[in-house]
């Protein structure tokens, strides 16, 4: 499914990815782990396109993506979310997600009206998936910050993604309401078997819970890349992303 | 109900027909009130009001620019590129066709502005604000240099005939009001629709956050220069009515004042309904006749005065009046 191979990105003299080579499969649910400033977040920008390697290359089922911006990454099925959401904040719940519908259409129109019911279906169906319905008619700017992050996760579904990217998740929400979020996206997400989901967090348990593989990083390296109880049990993993072991 | 539907710019849903019925019914409704009201009206009015919807039109088209997020400070060049195109054609070609005239205003303003908007569509805020005006300070300055077209001064244009029939010396006033009000009728329900749909509500999500669209799979730029496209389009129509109208063209036309008025109105009126657009240029219209009548060297302070009360009272402009906030 995706493919980095050597790829190397420094700023000035940060290194932010130091010779990474990974390979992940479809239908994987890998979680990005490492502690601020490890390089998690600048690889998920240079898969999207926002930023580019300054050498290496990253593959989307064979085909070279390095040189591509992201709306043309997005439209071979590489779909993400973001740490802060994203969103259209003066719309309506309802319409960010035709919103986000229409940014994809290929037959985008000048006098079809843009809530037409079949595409309005959909958006309600994906408003069900994460227990959105509620909020439908509500005004984005209102909404509270998990709710934000849901909807945030539920625009980038509707590319169809092959390849989704969630990058912190569950960042800014409440201990309590973590799992349930968590849990919530999951389930919405197990309606898309065929969607691989690599997802950067800081949460170990939501890390075990969650994810088939586990890659760490540690100053733009990996230092694990395996199952969760491998990985978290993982000496390094455990002094430079968890701090249970003393420097 | 349809008249209703059509001046609040609700985000339908339902059939295609079903939603653009009502504003197709509502526009036909108001343009017929307009022109039946223009029988009855004094010259004067008649004539004001001509122009408040040919300026109208050349608003329209920013407030399509402001709901992708730009606005432009210099709609002047399109609205005197459509005023001379007119003129022009009139004079030196012999046609003299009211509404071909306006429709070629439009397209020539199209043509001669479109070029441009690969390099705007990068720029947003006061940059792309401030490179508009550049142009239209440009072509200001290219109209007040060339003899050919008049140079400072300008020139006449004379009467115009619709569809080959030569208007009579007492109902000229009321024929060009008369398709002014149904041109503008028509693009104010052209561009309501376009509003609601699909492409509509991708430049609002585009001045959101164009982060996202692209992120999305959406191309901003692509969103930026169509709206430009028919910004232009717009204002060239406007100018070629109003040189019509007038029987005038000069370079003022493109001079930056003349594209802060465009502005003026745009922010007076608010983007969420086309006919608020159409009112407040009334009201400008109205304010500036009314003003320079009673105060001559003051009517900007009248108007000034007027604008700041809309931007406390009414921020989102005339329109909020009727359109609730967190509708599209």
């Amino acid at each position: 499914m995706l493919q980095a191979t050597g790829v190397c990105k420094k700023f000035d003299a940060v290194v932010a990815a130091e010779d990474i080579n990974i390979e992940i499969l479809t239908g994987e649910r890998v979680s990005l782990i490492g502690s601020n400033g490890a390089g998690k977040t600048t690889f998920v920008n240079m898969i999207t396109g926002y930023l580019k390697p300054d050498k290496g290359k990253i593959q989307l089922q064979g085909l070279d993506i390095t040189p591509l911006n992201p709306r043309l990454i997005t439209r071979l099925g590489v779909a993400r979310s973001f740490q802060i959401p994203q969103l259209f904040g003066e719309l309506t719940v309802l319409d960010n997600i035709i919103a986000a519908h229409v940014c994809l259409s290929a037959s985008l129109s000048f006098w079809r009206p843009a809530r037409e019911s079949n595409t309005t279906q959909r958006a309600h169906a994906l408003l069900e998936r994460f227990s959105l319905q509620e909020h439908r008619n509500r005004r984005v700017s209102e909404l509270p910050g998990g709710v934000r992050k849901l909807l945030d996760i539920a625009m980038a579904l509707t590319v169809s993604p092959k390849l989704l990217l969630l990058d912190e998740p569950t960042s800014g929400v409440s201990a309590d309401e973590k799992f349930p979020m968590m849990k919530t996206i999951m389930d919405a997400l197990g309606q898309e078997q065929s969607t691989t989901v690599l997802f950067v967090e800081h949460d170990m348990e939501i890390v075990a819970a969650h994810a088939s593989r586990v890659i760490a990083f540690y100053s733009g390296r990996i230092i694990a890349d395996a199952a969760p109880e491998v990985a978290l049990a993982n000496e390094d993993v455990r002094r430079y992303v968890t701090g249970e072991l003393l420097i | 109900m349809a008249l209703v539907s059509f001046v609040t710019s609700p985000g339908h849903s339902g059939t295609t027909f079903q939603s653009h019925g009502k504003a197709v019914l509502s526009a036909t409704l108001i343009g017929t009130l307009l022109v039946l009201a223009g029988l009855g009206m004094p010259k004067w009015l008649t004539f004001l009001l001509t122009v408040a919807a040919a300026n109208g039109l050349v608003s329209l088209g920013i407030v399509v620019l402001m709901r992708s997020g730009v606005v432009s400070f210099g709609q002047g060049l399109v609205f005197a590129a459509g005023g001379y195109a007119a003129a022009l054609v009139f004079n030196k070609v012999g046609f003299h066709d009211l509404i071909g005239l306006a429709f070629l205003g439009g397209l020539i303003a199209c043509l001669i502005a479109v070029p441009f908007a690969p390099l705007l569509s990068r720029y947003r805020g006061i940059f792309f604000a401030m490179l508009t005006l550049a142009l239209s300070m440009v072509a200001y300055g290219l109209l007040m240099k060339l003899e050919m077209l008049g140079g400072s001064d300008g020139f006449n244009l004379g009467r115009p005939t619709l569809l080959g029939w030569n208007l009579p010396d007492q109902q000229v006033g009321y024929i060009v009001y008369t398709v002014t009000i149904l041109i503008a009728t028509l693009m104010a329900l052209g561009v309501h629709i376009y509003f609601q749909s699909s492409r509509g509500l991708l430049m609002l999500a585009v001045r959101e956050n164009e982060l996202r669209v692209e992120y999305l799979g959406g191309s901003v730029r692509s969103v930026v220069i169509f709206n430009f496209a028919i910004a232009a389009f717009c204002g060239g129509l406007g100018g070629a009515l109003a040189a019509l109208a007038l029987g005038h063209i000069e370079p003022n036309f493109s001079y930056w004042t003349t594209s802060g008025e465009f502005v003026f109105v745009a922010i007076l009126g608010g983007w969420q309904s086309v006919i608020s657009v159409f009112l407040a240029s009334t009201i400008v219209e109205l304010v500036r006749s009314f003003s320079s009548s009673y105060f001559p060297n003051s009517w900007q302070l009248a108007l000034g005065i007027f604008l700041l009360v809309v931007i406390r009272f009414l921020p989102r402009g005339i329109g909020a009046l009727w359109v609730k906030e967190g509708t599209r």
